[in-house]
């Protein structure tokens, strides 16, 4: 996924992708030949990291209640005013528009399209895993050979033509990039779901006579969504970087709501007299992103396909 | 082994012909009124609307119209530009230099950095230096490619005026130039992938230096620096050159953004243009090329693994 987090994998199992190289910053300690092991719990940093994620959620959901400046309000006498202005506590930009204001807004086009999306590649490929995982034979080959299409496409290729087509609503966004996560999601379910059907419980529910879309739903979708939430949560990251990358290129969410991505841009044609318009929603994106990396990376090494697949 | 590489090969190509006919049907479907853009919006008179229709075949069914389009793609004619009549194949051609030496440099420094880092990090796993690396590329993996460009720019260009802001010099007119030029847009690429690369190769090559044959060579009293280099890095590059070779698709959409940024005349940018100007013919022709090359690369890395590892020819040639 990263994509160069921005030339981003939109398949955070493959195995280039940033999160799936095997360590953690926790497994990284325990790789310590002293043997130091931390088993107590989450450190500082994973509730800094949860803190903020929380915050940046708090004020995405409850923008338009804050005592915020209007974000599209423009004031041509006071732009470009530095952070700590009066009013303005981060400065204003290019227009002279609030850049708290549109920080929160645009928290909201960023979280709003990651949630989505991935709640939607791992509704749909979830389900496709496990049933291609389950059934094998024919409906298995055939997922996976339809999956590898959609793998053979550059992803944010891909993502840049259909958007430009399906159109910059925040809805065709967020169908595209989930649509586009559909395999990731799928593979994951899938290699989960081959392990746990060779269960002993599922052998034992297959000879009481279960059906199978009960030894799915009741023994195996309770094993395999754990996983599959984990990668959801390292997706989300990879999502907001990709929302941030279609809107520094101007085919997100169309001008002039606010986005991360389309803020940085427009802080590029300032970059020569200030770089506070860039820095401070950078800044924000990149804790995000970061935030969102470090929880997820210290969950999946609780809930760890690999061991689960073992 | 070649019986199995011509397998692969087959399985690349069904794969590879569904994805032109996916770009195809896409780009198809989607609401766009060529004639609209030929003729532009004021002379959309009947007789030349059929006209163009007839001459684009329009009318015909989309599998025809593929079949057609995929002959001549086939034979180098990706058509022409319903915009500025340029053949799509010659607007290829002109830029793709551009947007392969960006790749092969971005991958050159990522590979030169993260190779050393890695076996470094991974020799003294614990150490201060691996603490420093591994949260240093932990970060770096949560900035993206136009975050970093951004921050190239301003410091190397803007603050210190080292290199050019934006703009190419060919290879061909000035190399010193063109490598000025090239330098901050694969740096930006390459930074991300760094960080993935580092992290990788550090947790295989942590897994190799546990094996038997890193053992014997140690009690054979063979330097560090060789084993760590001749016994110990082959068998952990596999996974780094897999994702390497996965990393060009994520590259290559970054180079849509990093070509924008740094207003490169790459295929990256000419997609960028296309689309905003829904130059069908041009996304379709730039879509499948940039595709093909991504298919074509991972087959490749395929033949290299067997290169590097004889145990994989046999055991593949076992099973296939």
């Amino acid at each position: 996924m990263a994509d160069t987090a921005a030339t981003v994998a939109l398949d955070p199992t493959a195995p280039g992708s940033p999160l799936d190289d095997g360590t953690t910053l926790a497994e990284g300690a325990a790789a310590d030949p002293a043997g130091r092991r931390r088993r107590r719990g989450q450190g500082i940093t994973f509730w800094l990291a949860t803190g903020w994620l929380g915050f940046v959620a708090f004020v995405a959901v409850t923008a338009s209640w804050l005592p915020l400046a209007d974000p599209n309000d423009q004031n041509l006498r006071n732009k470009l005013a530095p952070p700590g202005s009066s009013g303005h506590l981060l400065g204003t930009d290019g227009l002279g528009r609030d850049i708290l204001a549109r920080l929160a807004f645009g928290a909201r086009v960023s979280l709003l399209i990651a949630f989505a999306a991935v709640t939607i590649g791992m509704v749909v490929g979830g389900a496709l895993g496990l049933v291609a995982g389950y059934l094998r034979g024919w409906f298995d080959a055939a997922t996976t050979w339809v999956l590898n299409v959609v793998l053979a496409f550059p992803g944010l290729v891909l993502l840049l033509a259909l958007v430009a087509y399906v159109g910059q609503s925040l809805l065709a966004i967020t169908l595209v990039v989930g649509f586009l996560s559909v395999p990731t999601y799928a593979r994951v379910a899938r290699a989960t779901t081959l392990a746990v059907s060779q269960r002993e419980y599922v052998l034992a529910a297959r000879a009481l006579g279960a059906r199978n879309r009960r030894i799915i739903l009741g023994e195996i979708l309770p094993n395999v969504i754990l996983p599959v939430a984990a990668f959801g949560l390292v997706a989300l990251g990879v999502v907001v970087v990709l929302e941030g990358s279609l809107a520094f290129l101007g085919l997100s969410v169309k001008t002039p709501a606010p986005t991360w991505g389309s803020m940085i841009a427009e802080g590029r044609r300032h970059l020569d007299r200030t770089t506070h318009l860039s820095l401070v929603p950078s800044i924000v994106m990149f804790l995000t992103v970061l935030s969102i990396n470090f929880v997820g990376d210290a969950l999946r090494s609780r809930y760890d396909v690999r061991e689960s697949a073992l | 082994m070649s019986r199995v590489l011509a397998g692969k090969a087959v399985s690349l190509l069904t794969v590879l012909l569904a994805v032109s006919f996916l770009s195809f049907l896409m780009l198809n479907l989607l609401p766009a009124c060529l004639e609209c853009q030929i003729l532009g919006p004021d002379n959309l008179d009947a007789e030349a609307v059929a006209e163009v229709r007839a001459e684009l075949r329009l009318d015909d069914p989309i599998p025809v119209r593929y079949v057609a389009w995929l002959g001549d793609a086939l034979s180098g004619d990706l058509g022409q530009s319903y915009y500025t009549k340029q053949d799509v194949t010659d607007a290829v051609v002109e830029r793709l230099p551009v947007t392969v030496e960006l790749l092969v440099l971005s991958m050159v420094m990522s590979l030169a950095v993260s190779i050393p880092l890695g076996m470094v990090t991974a020799y003294r796993a614990g150490g201060i230096l691996d603490r420093v690396v591994t949260g240093a590329t932990f970060g770096m993996l949560a900035i993206p490619s136009f975050m970093m460009a951004l921050l190239l720019i301003y410091l190397l260009a803007v603050e210190w005026g080292w290199f050019p802001a934006t703009g190419w010099t060919r290879l061909t007119a000035d190399p010193g130039e063109n490598l000025r030029s090239a330098f901050m847009p694969a740096l930006s690429l390459a930074l991300v992938n760094v960080a993935v690369f580092t992290r990788l190769l550090r947790t295989d090559m942590m897994a190799t230096l546990q094996e038997d044959h890193v053992l014997l060579a140690r009690s054979k009293g063979l330097p560090t620096w060789r084993i760590l280099v001749r016994h110990a890095l082959r068998p952990s590059s596999f996974s780094l050159l897999t994702v390497a070779a996965l990393t060009v698709g994520n590259l290559l959409g970054g180079t849509v953004i990093i070509e924008q940024l740094f207003a490169l005349p790459g295929i990256g940018r000419l997609l960028f243009e296309s689309i905003y100007k829904r130059d069908l013919m041009m996304v379709q022709g730039v879509v499948l090329v940039m595709t093909t090359g991504f298919v074509v690369i991972n087959l490749l890395v395929d033949v290299l693994y067997a290169v590097l590892d004889p145990r994989l020819r046999t055991r593949r040639l076992a099973h296939g």
